[in-house]
């Protein structure tokens, strides 16, 4: 059997393997995903994004155990941070979602930003697309914590929820642009907390200003909860599962979506060729050392060496 | 950017044993080390460990005992990597072991085991030199 046959039959070490070759940029994960692709388009993905301990982990762990017991198999892929001067990386949002791992319908994976900065990777978009292939019926992205403007997640979910917690900042934060505005669903997370209703009103206040950008119909609902207890979990799904409807309710809505994600996924993949390959490759060619000296030695300034190795790299005969 | 391989480890707390302090040093020296470290948490069953390990593609699984069950704990794990195919995952134990258990330890399958004492960067220089990120 060949890989991908292993994977779309649900082969955990497969699956596990194919993932950490994507992350290490493994060139024979490429082929595979392009023997995945076929199989992919059937999985409904949530994307779960918010500050950093605003409890997107305990929702999503919360979120599991609903899905399981409506007989949903689930994909979970849960990004941390890697540290700029290691390159080192804690994963722990397994932490909180631990007791899924004896279940078979459920597949876990923590994965680390490794110097992407819009709150998942390329590699996070393909491993979705595995745990499409092997068959997980909904796979929920947990972004890494992020703060203002970590938007990426929205092309690759269907749905993409935004956590809050009370009393983070004032309703001036709720007026900037950025993540607020991508939330398909709000969910205020630990609402026992003082400034609860405040922060409600305050994001109920952005969505009305905001009429323009619902004009498909789909008004994001504000939801409270207290994950950890499980309370308001249910409510959560149902706005998912209303969403979802809403999605399939017109073929406008539908083309529009595959239209804005094809466009994304592309334009992503290749910027990320582009740097893995074409800069590594002016790194290796010593193309890069030496405009570097030059600069240093004030011999020439930056915009200009861009520009002649861009030109020579992507134009050889254009000297 | 990612020219080679990450070492990818797990740090696992096994059984009813609450004091994570050491593992969580430990996770953190390993992230400063550059690897990539799952940190799973506490009280957990050999059985979780062993898949978390395999659904998280990891090289190389820390365990960690302070409260005396390691004599049934690590075999246990290296058990079920055996049964699950994941033997190629290397094991190792760190916390509070009486010296006659650590052979014993080591004959089963544990690769080395760390006691109190034992500076962090030898600890991390251990995986370097014993932990080999695997090949496609």
């Amino acid at each position: 059997m060949s890989i991908a046959e292993k994977i779309i039959s649900g082969d955990i070490r497969s699956v596990a393997r194919l993932i950490r070759d994507i992350d290490d940029n493994v060139p024979g994960a490429k082929e595979v995903l392009k023997d995945l692709y076929p199989s992919t388009g059937k999985a409904y993905v949530v994307g779960i994004t918010g500050a950093p301990g605003v409890g997107k982990s305990t929702l999503v762990d919360q979120m599991v155990t609903h899905l399981r017991g409506a007989g949903k198999t689930v994909g979970v892929l849960a990004v941390d941070p890697t540290s700029p001067f290691s390159g080192g990386a804690i994963l722990g949002d397994r932490v909180r979602m631990q007791r899924h791992s004896m279940d078979e319908g459920v597949f876990i994976r923590s994965m680390a930003t490794r110097g992407y900065f819009g709150g998942i990777t390329q590699s996070t978009r393909s491993a979705i697309d595995v745990l499409d292939a092997m068959g997980k019926d909904c796979i929920i992205v947990e972004t890494v914590g992020v703060g203002q403007d970590e938007i990426d997640i929205v092309q690759s979910a269907h749905t993409t929820i935004i956590v809050l917690v009370p009393g983070m900042g004032d309703d001036i934060q709720a007026l900037k642009a950025g993540i607020l505005e991508i939330g398909d669903i709000f969910v205020i997370n630990k609402d026992d907390r003082e400034g609860a209703d405040r922060t409600v009103n305050d994001i109920r206040l952005m969505i009305e200003m905001d009429e323009k950008r619902y004009k498909d119909g789909w008004k994001p609902p504000i939801l409270t909860a207290q994950a950890v207890f499980d309370k308001g979990v249910k409510e959560i799904l149902d706005e998912i599962e209303k969403h979802h409807k809403h999605l399939q309710s017109s073929a406008q809505i539908q083309s529009l979506r595959n239209y804005e994600k094809a466009r994304n996924d592309l334009s992503e993949m290749i910027k990320d060729k582009i740097i893995h390959d074409v800069l590594d490759e002016i790194i290796q060619s010593g193309e890069f050392e030496k405009s570097l000296q030059l600069i240093l030695k004030g011999e020439i300034d930056p915009y200009t060496a861009c520009d002649t190795i861009v030109l020579k790299k992507l134009k050889p005969g254009n000297k | 950017m990612n020219q080679k391989r990450k070492i990818r480890v797990l740090v696992a707390k096994p059984g009813l044993d609450g004091h994570d302090r050491g593992s969580r040093i430990i996770a953190r020296a390993y992230r400063d080390a550059g690897f990539e470290v799952v940190y799973s948490g506490l009280h957990q069953t050999p059985e979780e460990v062993v898949q978390a390990a395999i659904q998280e593609d990891v090289d190389m699984i820390g365990l960690s005992s302070l409260a005396g069950a390691h004599m049934y704990l690590f075999p246990r794990v290296i058990e079920l990597l055996q049964e699950n195919g994941a033997d190629d995952i290397v094991v190792c134990g760190g916390g509070i072991f009486p010296e006659e258990d650590i052979p014993k330890l080591k004959k089963i399958g544990i690769k080395e085991i760390f006691t109190p004492g034992t500076p962090l960067g030898a600890v991390v220089n251990w995986v370097e030199e014993n932990v080999k990120p695997r090949d496609s």
